[in-house]
């Protein structure tokens, strides 16, 4: 396998543990205005991310760097291509990011639920636009023979696209659901549980219109294959759910979702970005990578410490593997007097 | 305006706006370190009080940081595609390690710190907030080492067909004596930063005798790491300013608006007038100071601004290569005498609170709380010397910035997105002060025994 290959799989990789782990918790975001009934429950839903949501939302500063690393073109192509929807993405993952920390910090009912806002919004926006993005990726996008973008922000709102973003905000969606269920107790657990009910169709519908589009127009055997297993392992996800066991529908769950991104890249791949309009305008893994040098550094030096990463993210997962009740939630509204611990 | 200046303008906004966090996170990280370390080996109440109130704003102005960084990772491709084509194989890597390397550490292991108080063994929750600072921390030595790709580049070869800079040698890059210069600069910035900080709100609750259990030692501590803050800023910066004269003669000029070659140079306090050369009102120089600065020598000579202009001319081609001189000019003194002021209030503080003693009267307390917006003037005026001072170039001697934008980004594009981060910046700005304001004058919880059940919750 060449280094380009190799570094195409693991941009692959870091999309999917995004979509696997972000995925939750922007689930979760969207959510929240949902399945709660009072601020405490609102309180629990949060925290069942709270400790994960920051270090989740790393993967995908891991594959913007990668991408800038190992296919400088691919990354300034895309970055500037899609410029509008790459800005609605960063000012909502600014406001969720700081809506987390400053809910907390003041008593009052207003405040709380202008942040409880800015959760689903900062959640929902970017669950919906990932998936547009991903789809264009998929699709091709107009480029000149400088591979510089040559459409607008309409050109990228397509049915294509639009049904890829319906696809991850239905699947993000339910992830959430699936996670909180498996998080929660009591009345949470059981609207958790609800929810997950709810919002299975829509997102098997939709996953299912979307994996067998992209086969039909750009597909190849293997994606076909891998997109199968997508599409077999949500429906297990939605099965167990259904029969309660929550442990078995999450991992199936996340293993939908990485199928499903796998099954993307792989009906992109040689391509990173094919262009639609000038055949020399395509990116491939050969033209938009960096040299060989380059890559041998990075490889190192990802094969040295993405294990080390893993490991301590999986040991965090570990510590904070408790379901989350009412009885967890200390004492009155803690921010009236003091918020609680030291955040 | 053009996409140029704009892009310009929002890259300046949004950098200057992320690193007014970026200082105070490391440097806090650092100092609540300390806090709970002494904590873990005293047992003492006092401490753990200290580490929840210092934590607490330090985590209020780290979800600041992190957010507006992600800004940061998309916005060279988004506004500066060609330059991220240019740059990429070599520029890309440090960004990817520091993602890899330590934003994970970082915020991993803050998850950890915020709710695992009654979750981890005291030693391993310790250690968690260790982690933190210390991915903080190496986080900034990555962003630094792909800054200094762009002031002294080194480890590439130039693609001529392509038309790019490749990656020959990631220690060249990793090593570049630019980044070994900065990166301490950068870290006793921000010890600095947190330490004034520590400082103003102590003063602030000491001055009315809240807390002083609390207060005085974070004082103290904080006077201590600000004093030596200062020295650590003063001898890195010295040692910079002369790899600078060795780089980028022409920011050391721009810095002095210094137009002739000398030998040798004058520094100048302040001028009054134009900048420009020839219509000086009034200043007040201190002879050779500027030769020393930049040589190491009172008698060495510094290369004036007209004869490398003509140097550069010969170099590069017909072109402007001057910055804008009053900006340079103005953004070098302020930088130093507002960190240079800092230090030596925190060195009149130390002095003060000798032998177990706290500063009488307010006056100490009153300039001690007004110091607060000192170092966050020097970090920004530093930041906008030393990229200012870069100009035209945005890769040095290599690439200039006009030809670093995204060709199919439009001016109407850039200008939304300015406005975007502008509005949203700002009003976080102001819900961040506030919110820092309530806590820092709330002060600590009034009890947090040892043997209290830890809060579990941060949110």
């Amino acid at each position: 396998m060449h280094l380009h290959d190799f570094w195409f799989l693991l941009i692959a990789v870091l999309w999917s543990g995004y979509f696997l782990l972000e995925g939750f918790d922007f689930g979760v975001g969207i959510l929240l205005p949902f399945v709660s009934r009072d601020d405490v429950d609102r309180r629990i839903t949060i925290n069942t991310i709270g400790p994960v949501w920051d270090g989740n939302e790393v993967w995908l500063l891991t594959a913007g760097g990668a991408t800038f690393a190992a296919f400088p073109e691919w990354y300034a192509s895309l970055f500037s291509g899609f410029y509008l929807a790459l800005l609605l993405i960063l000012v909502a993952l600014i406001v969720r990011g700081v809506a987390f920390e400053f809910r907390s910090k003041r008593p009052d009912a207003r405040w709380r639920s202008a942040w409880d806002k800015a959760i689903f919004w900062g959640s929902a926006l970017p669950a919906l636009l990932w998936g547009v993005a991903f789809a264009n990726i998929v699709r091709g996008v107009p480029l000149n023979a400088a591979h510089d973008y040559t459409g607008n922000f309409f050109t990228l709102l397509n049915p294509y696209a639009l049904l890829g973003g319906i696809t991850t905000l239905s699947l993000f969606t339910l992830h959430g659901a699936v996670f909180l269920a498996l998080k929660t107790t009591g009345d949470l657990r059981s609207s958790a549980n609800r929810a997950v009910k709810r919002v299975a169709p829509v997102a098997v519908v939709a996953a299912a219109g979307f994996l067998l589009w992209t086969e039909i127009s750009y597909g190849k055997a293997a994606s076909a294959v891998v997109a199968t297993i997508a599409a077999l392992a949500l429906l297990g996800a939605v099965a167990f759910s259904l029969r309660g066991r929550e442990g078995w529908a999450f991992t199936l769950n996340a293993a939908a979702i990485v199928a499903a991104v796998a099954a993307l890249f792989i009906a992109l791949y040689p391509n990173v970005l094919p262009s639609t309009s000038v055949a020399a305008g395509t990116l491939t893994v050969t033209n938009a990578s960096s040299t060989g040098y380059t890559l041998a550094v990075m490889s190192w030096v990802a094969v040295i410490f993405t294990p080390v990463v893993l490991a301590y993210q999986a040991w965090t997962y570990w510590v904070f593997r408790k379901r989350l009740g009412r009885g967890d939630i200390p004492g009155p509204a803690p921010a009236s007097i003091e918020p609680a611990a030291v955040g | 305006m053009n996409p140029l200046d704009l892009a310009r303008w929002q890259f300046g906004i949004t950098t200057v706006y992320h690193f007014l966090f970026v200082p105070l996170t490391i440097g806090l990280s650092l100092l609540v370190a300390v806090m709970q370390t002494a904590w873990y080996r005293t047992g003492k109440p006092q401490y753990l009080r200290m580490t929840k109130f210092w934590g607490k704003l330090f985590l209020i102005n780290f979800a600041m940081g992190v957010v507006t960084g992600i800004v940061q990772e998309f916005q060279f491709g988004m506004n500066w595609s060609d330059y991220s084509r240019f740059v990429g194989d070599v520029f890309g890597a440090p960004l990817a390690m520091e993602a890899l390397l330590a934003f994970f550490l970082e915020s991993t292991f803050l998850g950890l710190w915020i709710f695992g108080w009654d979750k981890l063994p005291k030693r391993v929750h310790l250690l968690t907030l260790w982690c933190a600072a210390i991915g903080s921390t190496i986080s900034a030595y990555f962003i630094l080492a792909a800054n200094s790709f762009m002031q002294h580049p080194v480890g590439y070869t130039i693609d001529a067909a392509k038309h790019r800079a490749e990656l020959t040698s990631i220690w060249a890059v990793l090593g570049n004596s630019t980044t070994l210069v900065t990166f301490p600069h950068t870290i006793f910035a921000s010890l600095l930063t947190g330490g004034v900080f520590v400082i103003a709100i102590s003063a602030w609750h000491l001055r009315n005798k809240r807390n002083v259990d609390i207060f005085r030692p974070s004082l103290r501590l904080a006077l201590v790491a600000t004093v030596l803050a200062g020295v650590g800023l003063g001898v890195s910066g010295d040692i910079e300013a002369k790899i600078m004269t060795e780089q980028q003669p022409m920011k050391m000029a721009a810095a002095e608006a210094l137009y002739h070659t000398s030998k040798p140079a004058s520094f100048s306090l302040f001028t009054v007038g134009s900048l420009n050369g020839h219509s000086e009102v009034f200043s007040i120089r201190v002879p050779r100071v500027l030769s020393f600065m930049a040589t190491g020598s009172l008698n060495g000579k510094v290369e004036g601004i007209d004869n490398l202009q003509q140097q550069y001319e010969q170099q590069y081609g017909p072109g402007d290569y001057r910055p804008l001189i009053a900006v340079t000019y103005w953004s070098f003194r302020f930088m130093i005498g507002f960190g240079l002021l800092a230090a030596l209030i925190a060195l009149i503080g130390l002095w003060l609170v000798r032998r177990g003693q706290l500063p009488t009267g307010r006056r100490f307390y009153t300039i001690a709380l007004w110091s607060l917006p000192l170092p966050f003037l020097a970090n920004s005026l530093g930041w906008i010397f030393t990229e200012m001072g870069r100009q035209p170039w945005l890769v040095f001697g290599r690439l200039k910035t006009e030809a670093g934008i995204s060709p199919s980004v439009t001016g109407g594009e850039v200008l939304t997105s300015m406005i975007v981060f502008t509005a949203l910046y700002g009003t976080l700005a102001v819900i961040d002060v506030w919110l820092m304001a309530h806590f820092a004058k709330a002060g600590p919880a009034a009890e947090v025994a040892a043997g209290d059940p830890e809060p579990v919750f941060a949110y």
